[in-house]
């Protein structure tokens, strides 16, 4: 009973903090290429724009919710449903850090851990084709339509390279299980997957990345949405919420991918080098670092708000990390703060190469995943077995 | 709770089944078609087989799907028609097929003796490793052979693409 319990709180727990990520991963999103671009980015609701996601998602619940004449109604409305639950279902068996102790109770910061859970992931992400495909044939319009097929078409190919580049590191650790994954890269920096000895996966950890960003539909390879040739691609026809879910799956399916390869590739929760050379006092340091910084700037104002504004973030901050000090609090902060640096670098990378670089052509495209992503991670793939064998 | 989930499952998979045959939209049929995949993929978990049933869910629902609903989308096929069935066709049918069926499940009770009953979870070497294990050792000639069968069906749609194109 108590399992019972302890499951629903965690998975409660892990939904609501998936999707305030989500929520929010969007205005960083926003506000990192507005200043790519020199602009400001949202700035009018709520201070910086802190407000934006909540007045988006107001406005898209009260939206008119428009289903067009002669589409067919139950693929049309599947449709929007599939690509969420796929995007979604996949975090329940990331690991975000060890087991912890609370009120007595033993537990893993995880939601389940399955002895085959890469697999698990592999076969929710082949599922997420459909809600995309089906969205676009559904819809009864040309420009969706050839969204769709482009779509599939695209995930189909990427789905090869992306699944080569998964099984590299899978040699070194020796195990399905994610949980067992990461504990294989304890240590340093020098023990995960993307440095150990004897086969740094330096190169499937590249192929890995451009084929996830194949896979959720990203620029360079936004080709489904590709505003210029499509209207908006597969989901030109959706409206209200059912265009949110498509939209919440994008964002669902990056943090995914950025969780799935920070615990392939980044060694998952564990510290950047080990306890025992003070590696838990990095959190606590970085957070009253910032702290310090915003209580400066706000003793040395440049505008006359900031002089109450930012002592205010500063003391928060310095409260944060007095937080990861407390040897109760430390079990679960420190995995999750390493999780959380490592998915957020890759995430904003995710938005950085989105402000950087232009489309792809879809032949182009297409020639890239089969005659040179695919060849690299087999030449890979069997330079790793040799290596592995080897040793 | 196994009985409860198995219930459940063969159920959906036998209605969808069923439901492959009676749409009429190829489409509506194909994604029938998953749900049986689906179904079935839970039953071999029921059953401890836990990398087939991930496997029947990667290669089936995943990939083979995905590539029949690209190829109805890219030809665009359209709901198929009900006239033009031969009237004996329609009268014979369904008792034919209900005759059948008893005929089979008869020949089965008969030729194959009482096996001891499916116990869930109990059968534990569904594991990747135990059937990596035996790929790569019992079965590792059939393994190599079923590789190279497939290398020639790729190599077979190749050359039939290019003749296409020249």
């Amino acid at each position: 009973m108590n399992f019972f319990i302890l499951s629903i709180i965690k998975a409660a727990v892990v939904a609501s903090v998936l999707l305030t990520t989500l929520a929010y991963l969007q205005w960083v999103e926003r506000k990192v290429i507005a200043h790519i671009q020199v602009r400001l980015g949202p700035s009018r609701v709520g201070p910086h724009g802190l407000l934006q996601p909540l007045a988006d998602v107001i406005k898209l619940i009260t939206k008119e919710d428009l289903i067009p004449p002669y589409v067919n109604k139950f693929i049309y409305l599947l449709a929007p449903f599939l690509a969420v639950t796929m995007a979604l279902i996949s975090i329940s068996v990331i690991p975000f850090g060890g087991e912890i102790q609370v009120l007595g109770q033993r537990t893993w910061l995880q939601l389940t851990d399955l002895n085959i859970g890469l697999l698990f992931i592999l076969a929710i992400s082949s599922m997420g084709v459909y809600g995309v495909a089906l969205a676009g044939w559904a819809s009864n319009n040309k420009y969706a339509l050839l969204g769709g097929l482009r779509s599939s078409a695209q995930m189909i190919s990427y789905e090869l390279p992306l699944s080569l580049a998964i099984v590299s590191p899978l040699l070194l650790s020796n195990t399905l299980s994610l949980r067992q994954i990461v504990d294989t890269q304890s240590g340093s920096i020098l023990h995960w997957n993307i440095l150990r000895f004897p086969a740094p996966q330096i190169v499937s950890f590249l192929v890995f990345m451009i084929a996830a960003f194949a896979e959720t539909n990203r620029v360079p390879f936004d080709l489904p949405e590709a505003e210029n040739e499509l209207v908006a691609g597969f989901h030109t026809e959706y409206s209200s919420m059912k265009f949110a879910a498509f939209f919440m799956a994008e964002y669902a399916n990056m943090v995914t991918v950025s969780c799935i390869t920070a615990t392939l590739f980044l060694g998952g929760w564990q510290p950047l080098f080990p306890a025992a050379w003070g590696s838990n006092f990095v959190p606590a340091a970085v957070f009253a670092a910032g702290g310090l910084v915003a209580i400066y700037h706000g003793l040395n104002p440049a505008r006359r708000r900031d002089r109450l504004t930012l002592p205010i973030v500063g003391v928060i901050f310095l409260a944060i990390a007095a937080l990861f000090l407390i040897p109760l609090l430390q079990q679960a902060l420190i995995p999750l703060f390493w999780f959380a640096a490592k998915v957020g670098v890759i995430l904003f990378v995710f938005i950085w190469i989105r402000g950087t670089l232009p489309r792809f052509r879809y032949d182009q495209l297409m020639g890239f995943a089969w005659k040179v992503l695919f060849p690299i991670a087999l030449i890979n793939l069997l330079v790793t077995g040799l290596l592995v064998a080897l040793s | 709770m196994d009985v409860i989930l198995f219930l459940i499952f063969a159920i959906i998979a036998v209605v969808c089944g069923i439901n492959v045959v009676v749409q009429t939209h190829p489409i509506s049929s194909a994604l029938s078609l998953i749900g049986v995949m689906g179904s079935l993929a839970v039953l071999y978990l029921l059953l401890g087989a836990e990398f087939i049933a991930m496997a029947q869910i990667i290669v089936y629902a995943g990939a083979i799907m995905v590539l029949f609903i690209f190829v109805i989308m890219l030809l665009n096929a359209g709901a198929e028609s009900k006239k033009g069935r031969s009237f004996v066709a329609q009268l014979l049918g369904m008792p034919l097929l209900v005759a059948f069926l008893a005929l089979v499940s008869y020949f089965i009770q008969r030729l194959f003796p009482a096996t001891p009953l499916v116990q869930f979870g109990a059968f534990k070497s569904g594991t990747a490793q135990n059937i990596g294990r035996a790929l790569f050792t019992q079965y590792l000639l059939p393994f190599e052979v079923t590789s190279i069968l497939i290398l020639i069906a790729i190599l077979g749609a190749i050359v039939l693409a290019r003749k296409e194109l020249e």
